[in-house]
């Protein structure tokens, strides 16, 4: 299994770059997953939508689509897609330390 | 499999939707929508039927086909019976519901809210006596086939 490291400590990934084991990841990781994904700098909106995909992480098992995040988490599918123009869910949730979100819409 | 092996992720997908009926349009849906997840570039084109999806009066009441579609497992004859589309339409419609797929029209909406462009075919749009004003705002423009190939460039086409 690949590993990589952020802030100093190694973790496992995944082919595609997502963590394999949640628990690794600590938030003073974010700022390096985004800047490794093209985000120079985390805003608050950009925060609001991480800590939402972990805390739908913990209580589903498995991270948001970007229908649910539109939804729940109090940003608009506009807004979503101009914090995390590669993909809202994907790229959030690489960023917040989950697994890839599975589901087609 | 080695890194050097990977095929070239897909970057942009123009998808042609051509048919008006309820499992006619929603897998172009899905796969633009799911193109722009995964950060893809998306176009959606709408041609002869499929203008009904973006059609201001006619995108919400897509309907599913119950004739000539052998895939439902019923009879034609029985398909074709007055308030049979109606019926397993509203079934399907449950169903969707159910696994949080949206509406049609929410589901457009949704689309152009991700970034993904949206056109009507030229050539239908006559050929219909539609104009601009008959289609849903979201709709950038009617473009030729010519247009379409040019804004198809450098990626999939993907016909519906």
């Amino acid at each position: 299994m690949p590993t990589t490291t952020y802030a100093g400590k190694e973790v496992d990934v995944d082919a595609e770059g997502f963590f394999t084991d949640p628990a690794q990841w600590s938030d003073d990781m974010a700022p390096e997953i985004a800047r490794q994904e093209g985000i120079a700098e985390l805003s608050d909106r950009h925060l609001q939508v991480i800590k939402f995909m972990r805390s739908e992480y913990e209580e589903k098992g498995t991270g948001p689509t970007v229908r649910v995040l539109g939804k729940t988490s109090g940003v608009s599918i506009k807004e979503l897609y101009e914090l995390f123009p590669k993909g809202p869910a994907k790229i959030a949730a690489k960023i917040a330390g989950i697994p890839k979100p599975r589901g087609c819409i | 499999m080695s890194e050097t092996a990977r095929p070239e992720p897909i970057e942009k997908v123009s998808i042609i939707i051509s048919k008006g009926s309820l499992e006619g349009v929603y897998p172009g849906l899905i796969m633009a929508n799911g193109a722009r997840a995964e950060g893809m570039e998306a176009n959606l084109f709408f041609t002869f039927f499929g203008l009904d999806a973006i059609h201001r009066e006619r995108h919400e009441h897509i309907k599913l086909a119950t004739v000539g579609n052998p895939g439902l497992h019923f009879a034609t004859l029985l398909g074709g019976l007055p308030g049979v589309s109606a019926v397993m339409t509203h079934y399907m419609s449950q169903k969707m519901a159910k696994l949080d797929i949206p509406s049609v029209p929410e589901f457009i909406e949704m689309i152009a809210d991700t970034g993904a462009g949206l056109y009507a075919c030229k050539a239908s749009v006559d050929l219909f006596g539609l104009e601009k004003n008959d289609f849903i705002p979201q709709v950038q423009d009617i473009i030729t086939v010519g247009e379409f190939y040019e804004k198809a460039a450098g990626g999939e086409i993907i016909f519906t």
